[in-house]
């Protein structure tokens, strides 16, 4: 039954092999060029690095949550967590709770930008940890556990600071949000090289294949003797380093932390991952769909925008992409086995 | 049982089987078969696994159509479209898996899709109630008709489908393995129901593996034997005795397919053993099989045939020697050292490999290239210290095992389930091998594997053993036990009922300890 395709993939291009495999990314071009066409800003290499800039944020997101949706697990939390790890950090890049919205930079009774960045990623790491371990341990399904975690890092952020910002950091800080190496964002080669690591773990490593594995058919992953409830612990410790992560870059970037930060995060971040071709069944998928989910999402809102299209609209647009997006999917999949 | 039947000789059979055949592509699954079943009679359905049975009631309940043949019933032709149409024909098929809604009361699961309205259209829930206790009194159960189902034995659940059954006005209900999950005291319940039922003019089609029990009830037997008539038995003035039944099911020379492998030098040190094996009864499922102090020896070299019917512990036993399941007494020595896995991980790295009875739901990961499928239990073996992967070794092991194995495949990268049953299995059993295990478990390793690999398969195990791997095969086919095997042990009631060298065992010893009830069966 299999063999016309198989004697199609080998006696040639199989046009529906290469949509299924490409399909984000062709759809992306076309966008562009739609977009390139309709407004003469589009493609000037400010605006494009605008949007590189833009989308790195919940891209670094959408990293660590395509580990997780691998598993066909979902994490609902990282909006409030992004927040919660951003405003950790500002209190430890500003010395305290004390000394908390001035804009006036002698921050000398910080810590650092070091001891910042570590602070977020270590509880953004720690939060993960927290979660998976009530996943696997106490058998609750991740959809709540995160949905539950949504609410409460949200808590935590508002009590921790009182519900204002915490604003004005050391410029050694503030590089990593603004700052350019040549022509190039800062937050966007974090992004890039953070995507280039998860790509490498995910497709050559033995916790990439774990992680397949799991998503895939757990069970038999476990009876293979991969020891699935590490693997599940671990992909939401890797998506909490990445919440704290972009929080830290979000922070630098706005020269503040926001206890309102990333609120519907946990959204553009799972169409970025659903869009870029990743089963919400696990198993399949990768991070090179994720980075042209994340893109195609950062050019759709950047080109309505341009073309004055209302931020009504936009959400209307991006909904129907998504949805478009995995109907496409499925369609694919009805005419290509395997 | 005991009374004359209620059946009228003169009259019509209810049910008439003519001719019946159903092809596959390449099998004939069912060849000419003919039968016929009475108002007011229970009819055994009898035969070893994949004599033909399965393909029969599907064709019966509407789910495949036949191939051939013709069938009359109630004095109609009758080819339903589908199970739907067989329902309202009045024929009900009563799976070994129930289908009831868990999450429903059992009122709504008798009345599902026919829920009594009142004026608005809406369920009127009084009448639902009160006609759903009538509906369950008729087989003796008395509860409360609000309750869900999930709260119900697996024995209620099965009254709650024939309840539901009799309450469409089914003239013939057919039970597919009705008592393979019900203890002792639940099975003469059952059976007191379908005495009821007789007398009140229904006629039961009992498909079965438990011969003493299809001896009691049956009045007349159909036995299926490679998918064709292998004859039909009456009861005279006892009922119909075990041996009989055993003779009309095996009554063949073994096929050529279950050749006999060469023979292996005499086994090794004993490399497995188990003693007083238990496993725990879990409070959410409390019918699942448990076992119940298992004793084996398992030697290097030797492959060791479990011979056991569903439901008799066999794969309980390979889940829980490689960690799967909990164990809740008795010991495991691995080559003299006692050994506790807490997982199938840590049986794996003490070296014993499972290939499960389920491929696709607990071997194969479907979407994912053969290479992964491969090496998911050895990626320690084909990875270097830092994680990474180590695809030319992987590659390279995964090309010798294909070779090894002629695994038929077009490239690694390929989904696995792209390959046919006979090359997943290979695919499985190459994943363990490469771990070089000590003890290797393969439960029902020829399932759903055409012909020509099953003989693959079996020489494979072979090699193997003359490895020195101490090998436990679980199957439900008898030759395929008889003819692989060094040694077999049969099982049943989570416990070891038998042992025998293979040259000793034959069919009929085998199935008399495997299907006797216990007390009877311990015969060592």
């Amino acid at each position: 039954m299999t063999s016309p395709v198989a004697q199609r993939s080998l006696g040639g291009v199989n046009a529906f092999r290469v949509l299924k495999q490409f399909g984000p990314l062709l759809f992306l071009f076309a966008l562009m060029l739609v977009f390139a066409i309709t407004n003469e800003n589009f493609l000037t290499q400010l605006n494009l690095f605008n949007v590189a800039r833009q989308i790195s944020i919940t891209g670094l997101i959408a990293l660590g949550m395509t580990f997780v949706i691998l598993t066909a697990g979902i994490d609902l939390s990282v909006g409030s967590l992004l927040a919660f790890c951003g405003m950790v950090g500002a209190v430890v890049a500003k010395g305290g709770t004390a000394n908390t919205l001035s804009l006036s930079s002698n921050a000398g009774a910080g810590y650092g930008w070091g001891a910042a960045l570590l602070a977020a990623v270590v509880v953004g790491t720690l939060a993960g940890l927290v979660q998976g371990l009530i996943i696997t341990r106490l058998r609750v399904p991740p959809f709540v556990v995160t949905l539950g975690g949504l609410t409460i890092f949200r808590g935590l952020t508002l009590t921790l600071s009182g519900g204002g910002p915490i604003s004005g950091f050391t410029p050694g800080m503030r590089w990593f949000g603004t700052g350019l190496v040549g022509p190039v964002p800062v937050p966007v080669i974090i992004f890039g090289l953070a995507a280039l690591l998860c790509h490498v773990v995910l497709r050559y490593t033995r916790f990439g294949r774990a992680v397949y594995a799991v998503g895939g058919n757990a069970e038999a992953a476990r009876l293979s003797g991969v020891r699935v409830d590490r693997v599940l612990v671990s992909v939401y410790m890797i998506v909490g380093f990445f919440a704290g992560l972009a929080a830290f870059v979000l922070s630098a970037r706005l020269n503040s932390a926001e206890a309102v930060a990333g609120i519907g995060y946990e959204l553009t971040v799972i169409s970025a991952v659903v869009i870029g071709g990743t089963s919400l069944f696990g198993g399949i998928g990768g991070v090179g769909g994720t980075v042209v989910g994340a893109t195609l999402i950062g050019v759709l809102v950047n080109g309505l925008v341009l073309n004055n299209v209302s931020s009504y609209t936009q959400q209307v647009t991006i909904g129907l992409i998504l949805i478009a997006a995995v109907a496409f999917d499925r369609w694919l999949k009805s005419r290509v086995r395997g | 049982m005991t009374g004359a039947p209620a059946v009228d000789p003169a009259a019509p059979p209810l049910l008439e089987v003519i001719g019946v055949s159903k092809h596959f592509p390449g099998v004939t699954a069912l060849d000419d078969v003919s039968l016929d079943v009475r108002a007011g009679e229970i009819l055994g359905l009898l035969g070893e696994n994949g004599a033909g049975k399965s393909t029969l009631l599907k064709i019966l309940s509407g789910a495949q159509p036949a191939s051939s043949g013709r069938i009359v019933f109630a004095g109609q032709d009758y080819a339903p479209a589908g199970p739907e149409a067989a329902r309202r024909a009045g024929i009900v098929t009563i799976y070994q898996e129930l289908s009831l809604i868990p999450t429903l009361s059992v009122a709504e699961n008798i009345f599902v899709n026919r829920a009594p309205t009142g004026r608005l259209g809406l369920v009127d829930w009084r009448r639902m109630r009160r006609e759903a206790t009538g509906i369950l009194a008729r087989v003796n159960l008395s509860i409360p008709p609000d309750i869900p189902v999930s709260a119900l034995s697996v024995a209620e659940q099965q009254l709650v489908e024939i309840a539901r059954a009799l309450s469409l006005e089914s003239r013939l209900i057919i039970m597919d393995e009705p008592t393979s999950a019900l203890t002792e005291t639940e099975v003469q319940q059952l059976f007191g129901i379908m005495e009821k039922l007789r007398r009140e003019g229904v006629a039961i089609m009992f498909v079965t593996h438990r011969l003493e029990e299809a001896s009691v009830m049956c009045d007349r037997m159909t036995v299926l034997r490679d998918g064709r008539l292998a004859g039909h038995l009456l009861r005279k003035a006892g009922p119909i005795l075990v041996p009989r039944i055993i003779e009309k099911m095996v009554g063949r020379a073994a096929s050529d397919l279950y050749a006999r492998p060469t023979r292996r030098e005499n086994a090794g040190a004993v490399r497995l053993s188990v003693r007083g094996l238990r496993t725990v009864r879990a409070a959410d499922a409390a019918h699942a099989i448990v076992l119940d102090g298992v004793d084996l020896d398992l030697r290097a070299g030797e492959i060791l045939g479990i011979a056991g019917l569903v439901g008799s512990g066999r794969t309980e036993l390979a889940r829980a020697i490689f960690g799967a399941d909990p164990i809740a007494a008795g010991t495991i020595l691995l080559d003299g050292q006692p050994i506790a896995p807490a997982s199938p991980a840590d049986a794996r790295d003490l070296g014993i490999g499972l290939v499960p009875e389920d491929r696709k739901q607990q071997a194969i990961l479907a979407m994912l290239p053969i290479r992964q499928n491969f090496s998911i239990a050895a990626m320690d073996l084909y990875s270097n210290r830092l994680g990474f992967m180590r695809s030319g070794r992987e590659g390279a092991a995964l090309g010798e095992y294909r070779k090894a194995m002629s695994i038929r495949m077009a490239s690694p990268e390929q989904a696995i389930d792209g390959l046919s049953g006979g090359n997943q299995q290979k695919v499985i059993l190459a994943r363990w091998l490469a771990r070089d295990p000590k003890v290797l478990i393969v439960d029902e390793p020829t399932r759903g594997v055409d012909v020509g690999a099953k003989t693959e398969v079996h020489q494979i195990l072979v090699q193997l053993a003359s490895r020195g791997i101490a090998i436990m095969m679980i199957s439900s086919e008898l030759p395929e036990v008889l003819s692989v095997s060094d040694r077999i042990v049969t099982m049943r009631q989570g416990r070891i009922t038998g042992e025998m060298p293979a040259v000793e065992a034959t069919e009929e010893k085998l199935m008399t300890l495997m299907a006797l009830e216990s007390r009877q069966g311990v015969l060592q």
